[in-house]
């Protein structure tokens, strides 16, 4: 819906008999007015924006096809290096698959988790507005202050879970130096953080799903468990799609938790996170750095690409 | 609701409330855990058989935290860095918005989606570029630096707009027969039906900007200039953690608590601005 595809400041002359008559009245000068206030409005943060998101992109793929210490002026140009030594060296399959893991594990547990509560949430019975509120209230918190919070409760000496466990005839994992539970340590926390969003946006989907519909199913017999399997899934597939959009990119961008908790990435360490040890984890290597950062990146496009279109084809649209 | 016999109650009680009762604990639990054991003395921090409520309560955490760490002044800076920031998005927003909407221009929904895609760019990605240009300009250790990368807004942009657009034409075109210029359209007529979505864009960033770690982690080293998160990750950079957790949870109390507070206290904005554009259609 753009009113005029005149350059600004060009005598509108010649062009004027196309447009319907109404258009014609306001042309020019309050055009003129308007292409400058225009500007005005957007331009400060369309720049701020170009400078630091867009920009940023770019620079990012020339800085990963340069041998480049970080803070160093001077730099030689290896073309395709960075990405060569990060494919072939032996830790990339590590952090490749630990990266799936922790996605996999926190996308599935958040929004099967996030499901079973909406599904608790519908009843509508009092107090569920106050549940809700809770369940949430972890998504706003700092990943860094909730992180300390559980590495207190997960510490293998004087954490309040080993002595839980110990209680009840147990021993307390050693969840700080064994690396697979130092993963599942940062997936819990994880997925405590982030079930209340899966949470609130499926009770927004079963909201949505007509009463009638679902007394009808209970008419024709079914039970509630055939009723949820062939009416309530499958309904709400727009919405179980929206969530694993947005939980596979914010599961591929997690950072908080990992830097505090498990500081050497020992375990941990995904992407994004090798990103930042190899830049700014002691070692300085900023062309790497950024050539690992790119592949992320790569990585969120297609699967943003992938999934858009997927979308598009299989989901059921109620 | 229908009435409640016995049988219903019951099913209410297995299906909806038990759940809720156990997930409520383990997303509460934690939260009071950190509260009570920042006032914990020592010995109750260090033991193998922690009790939730402290059986001395005491400050010493927080002194000791404070002494680590200039403490107060990290936490004013938290507090102007999440000010000033926010109000400069929350202002761009607006403004963006507005001229997206209301101000005619050619081939304003190209620049509306060339905003959002930068929805889709990771912090990660920008990180050594942003870095790299900030500290050439002497950014480093600045408040400016820390603000200035994080200005542009997409989100509140495309919040702000999705508003916009519901206002109805009638509503400007009568200011406009006045003679009213955009400036006067903009803050007589437009901003004053849009108080709730101005506050939920305000909420969100304000909590982002708090709760923001990854770009101060690597702008700011002097720890007088240190935000809250960062701050927090120096205290808990020492040999003996088990010793440090007292002050741990202070720090931690100091960055939840505050988002804690205004979460409760406008919980369905915050809940609404952070899941708009996921529960439509």
């Amino acid at each position: 819906m753009t009113s005029t595809a005149a350059p600004p400041g060009a005598p509108p002359t010649g062009r004027e008999p196309d447009r319907p008559p109404r258009r014609r009245r306001r042309f020019s000068a309050r055009d003129r007015h308007d292409f400058w206030v225009f500007l005005a409005l957007v331009l400060p943060n369309v720049a701020l924006i170009i400078a630091f998101a867009y920009r940023p992109v770019l620079t990012n793929i020339q800085y990963s096809l340069l041998n480049w210490t970080l803070g160093s002026q001077t730099a030689t140009f290896v073309g395709l290096d960075n990405y060569v030594r990060f494919l072939t060296s032996p830790s990339s399959v590590t952090i490749l698959w630990t990266t799936l893991v922790f996605t996999v594990v926190t996308v599935g547990g958040s929004m099967v988790l996030g499901l079973l509560i909406a599904l608790a949430l519908n009843r509508r019975v009092p107090g569920t507005g106050v549940a809700r509120a809770a369940v949430f209230s972890p998504y706003v918190l700092s990943g860094v202050g909730v992180g300390l919070v559980w590495l207190f409760v997960f510490d293998p000496t004087i954490g309040v879970l080993g002595s839980v466990l110990r209680a009840f005839g147990g021993t307390a994992p050693d969840f700080f130096n064994d690396p697979t539970l130092s993963l599942v340590m940062i997936c819990v926390v994880y997925v405590w953080k982030n079930m209340g969003y899966a949470a609130v946006i499926y009770l927004a989907g079963l909201q949505s799903i007509p009463r009638d519909l679902l007394e009808a199913s209970a008419l024709d017999g079914a039970s509630p468990r055939r009723t949820f399997v062939k009416v309530v899934l499958p309904l709400l597939s727009p919405t179980t799609f929206f969530l694993l959009v947005t939980s596979v990119l914010n599961s591929l961008q997690a950072f908080d938790l990992i830097r505090i908790m498990t500081p050497l990435g020992r375990g941990t360490t995904t992407l994004i996170y090798e990103a930042y040890l190899q830049a700014f984890g002691g070692y300085n290597r900023g062309g790497y750095s950024a050539a690992v950062s790119t592949i992320l990146f790569a990585l969120l496009v297609v699967f943003t690409m992938v999934q858009l279109r997927w979308m598009e084809k299989r989901v059921h649209y109620a | 609701m229908r009435a409640l016999t016995p049988r219903k109650l019951a099913d209410a009680a297995l299906s909806a409330y038990v759940p809720l009762l156990l997930a409520v604990i383990v997303v509460v639990f934690p939260l009071l855990w950190m509260v009570f054991s920042s006032f914990k003395p020592l010995p109750e921090i260090i033991t193998r058989t922690p009790e939730l409520f402290p059986a001395d309560p005491t400050w010493t955490n927080y002194a000791t935290a404070t002494d680590r760490l200039p403490f107060a002044q990290v936490f004013v800076n938290s507090v102007l860095v999440t000010t000033i920031g926010s109000a400069i998005k929350v202002a761009l927003a607006i403004l963006t918005a507005y001229g997206l909407v209301f101000v005619r221009f050619p081939f304003k929904n190209v620049i509306f989606a060339g905003l959002l895609v930068t929805l889709m760019v990771p912090p990660q990605v920008s990180l050594l570029p942003n870095y790299t240009l900030i500290t050439a300009f002497g950014g480093a250790d600045t408040y400016w630096g820390i603000i200035l990368p994080g200005l542009g807004t997409a989100f509140g942009t495309f919040l702000m707009r999705q508003h916009f657009r519901t206002l109805p034409p009638s509503l400007l075109e009568a200011a406009e027969l006045d003679g009213a210029g955009h400036w006067r359209r903009l803050t007589r007529v437009v901003l004053p039906v849009s108080g709730p979505t101005v506050a939920t864009v305000a909420l969100v960033t304000i909590v982002n900007e708090w709760n923001d770690y990854l770009w101060p982690l690597v702008i700011v080293s002097r720890p007088d200039m240190m935000t809250l998160p960062v701050g927090l990750t120096l205290l808990a950079n020492v040999d003996n953690r088990a010793a440090a957790y007292g002050q741990l949870m202070a720090g931690s109390v100091a960055v939840i608590v505050p988002v804690l507070i205004v979460f409760i206290a406008l919980q369905r904005h915050i809940i609404a601005g952070l899941t708009q554009g996921a529960v439509k259609d």
